[in-house]
């Protein structure tokens, strides 16, 4: 089985792991990545995380990706936009989301590119991004590690808060983990810079300093660690047995 | 009492320059025949309150929007929308752009005649920086934390589009999520609904259905009957997104003209026959995600 992991089979498992400690809180990845990351999680090391099945229901099994039968699954409790404002101005909620742009501070930006009165291209809006960085911890996922996406100075339009502004969320500001295609990454380096953990299979150091906008710190450059068998049967059988997981990086 | 209204009739009470807030979220549950019935109206400049899907889009498609307040416009199954992000490259509108919590915040402070609600939330990002007419408030306890005073939100009007109805504006809004419409019709001068169906007062069902009223009809101005009003949007549990439709309204950004002959200035009834029919749009699932 392990001779043909993919990256994303490596990136999900590594995602997964931002929930590790997390305890009973809401997880919601955003995105087919970070979504089968949140299962994995759930099914893996966090049992006790609370999780939607991407509408308005907490289910108590991760629902896996494409067609099922929804009339199947396991409901818990209930969890309309309303309610999910309400848990994460508590802060009991941790997101994974992709954002389109992410700097050396940690913050993201999925509302415009380019100057703010003369958008170059108009993505969604700032959603919740401001009131999620604000009130509970995020992890990001990049599939296209690059330039454009980990970019120098700023971000063109601040939409989750960063480290730089961290007082103004009474200390809970926090980026947690940074998965990307070419490896893995917090910010716990030196003054909050973003550090490299761990290289994907047939990446360099050179190859992520190439692609990032700013400077960062090289904790390890040791290969990222391989997804367990346990690991690879949840995601090929439970989580995504048709195979969605592949359309990311064009497997 | 009965305060049934054709769609037209809802036009005599909006004028241009007048700030509409739209129920839903994305591309659920939107009132689509009443916005439709504005882009066929002479109404023009208004500011447009909304979690925007569509709704957004085919105004701005129709030139009607002086200003936005919003936190995304998105078709869901489509991230982005097209027709908004032309007009706002163009720049075409102006846009008051917050966190959707933050504009839940507004409806909610405009709703319970406050001038603002206190949050932290937007401290830190640039949804300051672009809206510079938002001030910050004190805590007069001890922590004395410095706060954003998110404004009031007031409308002129809400439109809203929900499943049951009867003449007096009992409404039951029956798929899960009930968004934030309660607050948009709070928060509004008139509020006016679309049903899907338009019963007896028995007919809601009593003690069972009142679960589904999620906000009192004294808020309610005029209800319009209006099955399938929320096309293209989806308006669970009777039917789901109409992913094609949605596809060809997107594709249309570029030349407006074609989508516009097929199925702009029509009755409601002849639109929802321009686009398959009731049976038809009623047997499109329900998204799955």
């Amino acid at each position: 089985m392990s001779d043909s992991i993919s990256l994303a089979e490596i990136c999900i498992s590594q995602a997964s792991k931002a929930w590790q400690d997390d305890g009973e809180i809401l997880a919601t990845g955003i995105g087919l990545i970070p979504r089968i990351a949140a299962g994995l999680a759930k099914l893996t090391h966090n049992p006790d995380l609370m999780m939607t099945d991407g509408e308005t229901y907490l289910i108590s099994e991760p629902s896996p990706m494409g067609k099922r039968d929804s009339s199947a699954d396991q409901v818990e409790g209930y969890m309309s936009y309303s309610r999910v404002f309400e848990n994460l101005w508590g802060g009991k909620r941790h997101a994974m989301v992709t954002p389109t742009q992410i700097d050396s501070f940690g913050q993201t930006n999925i509302s415009v590119i380019g100057n703010y009165d003369s958008p170059k291209i108009q993505l969604l809006g700032v959603r919740g991004f401001p009131g999620n960085s604000i009130n509970h911890k995020n992890s990001v996922f990049i599939p296209n590690h690059s330039k454009k996406t980990f970019v120098e100075g700023e971000v063109d339009m601040v939409s989750g808060m960063g480290y730089k502004n961290k007082e103004l969320s009474n200390g809970i500001f926090e980026i947690k983990r940074v998965v990307s295609n070419l490896g893995v990454f917090d910010f716990n380096g030196k003054n909050n810079c973003m550090q490299l953990l761990s290289l994907h299979p047939n990446v360099s150091v050179d190859d992520v300093i190439a692609n990032t906008g700013f400077e960062i710190a090289i904790q390890s450059d040791s290969i990222t660690s391989m997804p367990s068998n346990e690991e690879l049967v949840l995601i090929r059988e439970v989580l995504d047995p048709q195979g969605i997981r592949n359309t990311i990086f064009g497997e | 009492m009965n305060k049934v209204l054709t769609h037209k009739d809802v036009l005599d009470h909006l004028e241009s320059n007048a700030t509409i807030g739209i129920g839903g979220w994305g591309a659920r549950r939107k009132p689509m025949s009443l916005v439709r019935e504005i882009c066929q109206s002479d109404i023009k400049d208004l500011t447009v309150v909304s979690y925007g899907g569509p709704d957004v889009g085919l105004l701005c498609a129709h030139k009607k929007v002086k200003k936005l307040i919003f936190g995304f416009v998105s078709l869901d199954v489509i991230p982005l929308e097209a027709h908004f992000r032309q007009a706002r490259q163009n720049k075409e509108i102006e846009v008051m752009e917050l966190d959707e919590g933050m504009l839940q915040w507004g409806l909610r402070s405009a709703a319970m005649n406050l001038p603002f609600l206190p949050t932290r939330i937007g401290f830190g990002t640039d949804v300051l920086t672009h809206n510079p007419e938002l001030k910050f408030v004190t805590s007069p306890y001890e922590d004395k934390e410095s706060f954003i005073a998110m404004p009031a939100i007031k409308l002129d009007v809400a439109l809203l589009h929900v499943n049951k109805s009867d003449e007096k504006g009992n409404t039951h809004i029956i798929g899960p999520d009930p968004f934030f419409d309660d607050l948009f019709a709070r928060a509004a001068e008139k509020t006016f609904v679309s049903s899907e169906e338009l019963l007896s007062t028995k007919e809601l069902g009593g003690k069972d259905g009142a679960i589904f009223n999620r906000f009192e009809r004294s808020l309610v101005t005029g209800v319009v009957h209006s099955p399938c009003g929320a096309h293209p949007t989806s308006c669970s549990p009777s039917y789901g997104f109409d992913i094609q439709h949605l596809k060809e309204y997107s594709d249309s950004a570029k030349s407006f003209n074609d989508y516009a002959d097929k199925y702009m200035n029509k009755s409601h009834q002849d639109y929802i026959e321009s686009v398959g029919g009731i049976e038809v749009i009623t047997k499109i699932p329900l998204p799955q995600f």
